[in-house]
């Protein structure tokens, strides 16, 4: 993991974009969907450029650059639940109404029904996944991020995971199941 | 860093994500250009001598820097030396790596692009000022070169001048030579430097 000392000089700002765009750019579709993802990483990456230079003391760079993710997710859904929201029947059976990562589901294609998947996770497991398995921050980080204790996050990102499983499973108990929040 | 490894059953969320990555870092250099937040952008191209770190700031060409150098500490030294603030952005790059283009095939002999010599302060600056006094396929010698300077005797002065020019090829540290009139040492390998003078004397001549 990087962990800088308090005083080592900064990397050029390029090194977080190629080690970490990639996680950060899992983490916005997870939170904001496929379609919008791109904005929201944008969004983010501006925002840590902008305060890089006095970001001295940040000991993670990745869950530095993810909480900014989730900050600037935050702010996407509040914008969005101000403007009505466009009517979109994708057509393929998926809950309407639901998170934005379902809306943005193309049909047919596996990612999308991950995608999908893990939008039906409840909150709590669902961030301690993506957080986790898809951006790779360990379970202390996830919890500071979730407000939550180590253990509380280990237990959300291995549940989340058992219940992704089970919607995955083909001809499994299809994506309503495991929505308890 | 390792490569995160994603269970399986997420594994397809990472489909394409590289192509999408790169498009975004792209469109980022961009977006922070125009929001003024670029500080440093930088650019590698493939050369004659091998591939050449090109980097600039909003004053002018900041950096040249051969292989052996090591592009990442001279990224690490620019990210301390000038601003962190350091994206990959070929595009605010073209107009020198046009000109060195032009240069290695023996169609250009001086560079006309705005330089930034920020790294290179006092003395050192002041000999990398003299230099392109030595014309296109001409040489000097260390002792030449400080006799144009206000130390005339700093002659291992101006030998360190050269060693550290931040910017190589564009400011012609390569035509300074020894007295004995051997070629010397050079930033970029002594093969460059008899590299660049062969190519500087048959142009010259042609």
């Amino acid at each position: 993991m990087d962990s800088p000392t308090p005083d080592a000089p900064l990397p050029p700002f390029e090194v977080l974009v190629s080690r970490h765009g990639a996680a950060v750019l899992r983490v916005c579709r997870a939170l904001v969907g496929v379609t919008d993802a791109d904005d929201v990483w944008q969004e983010t990456f501006l925002a840590a450029l902008r305060s890089y230079p006095s970001s001295g003391g940040v000991r993670n760079r990745e869950a530095w650059l993810v909480t900014i993710a989730r900050n600037k997710a935050v702010d996407h859904h509040r914008r969005n639940a101000r403007v009505p929201e466009p009517v979109e029947n994708t057509g393929d059976g998926t809950p309407a109404g639901g998170d934005d990562v379902v809306r943005s589901v193309e049909a047919g294609d596996t990612a999308g029904r991950v995608w999908a998947a893990l939008g039906q996770l409840p909150r709590m497991q669902r961030e301690a996944v993506v957080y986790h398995h898809l951006a790779g921050l360990r379970h202390a980080e996830v919890a500071r991020l979730l407000g939550n204790s180590e253990a509380a996050a280990r237990r959300a990102s291995s549940e989340g995971m058992k219940s992704l499983r089970a919607l995955l499973v083909p001809g499994g108990k299809g994506l309503r199941s495991g929505r308890d929040d | 860093m390792t490569e995160l490894k994603l269970p399986d059953e997420l594994a397809s969320l990472a489909d394409g994500e590289e192509a999408a990555t790169e498009r975004l870092a792209a469109a980022l250099a961009r977006a922070a250009a125009e929001d003024g937040l670029l500080d440093v952008a930088y650019r590698v191209v493939d050369s004659p001598v091998g591939p050449l770190l090109l980097a600039g700031t909003d004053a002018g060409l900041v950096r040249v820097a051969f292989a052996r150098e090591g592009h990442d500490a001279v990224l690490q030294q620019l990210s301390a030396s000038v601003s962190p603030r350091v994206l990959r952005a070929p595009a605010r790059l073209d107009g020198i790596a046009r000109e060195l283009d032009e240069y290695f095939a023996g169609r250009r002999r001086t560079f006309d692009l705005p330089l930034d010599l920020r790294l290179a302060g006092g003395f050192r600056r002041e000999v990398l000022a003299h230099l392109p006094e030595i014309g296109y396929g001409h040489t000097a010698s260390y002792a030449a070169v400080a006799a144009l300077t206000s130390s005339p005797r700093a002659v291992r002065a101006v030998g360190t001048a050269c060693a550290r020019n931040p910017l190589p090829l564009v400011v012609p540290c390569h035509r300074v030579v020894r007295s004995d009139g051997s070629q010397g040492a050079y930033l970029g390998g002594t093969e460059a430097k008899a590299w660049l003078l062969a190519l500087e004397a048959s142009a010259a001549a042609a």
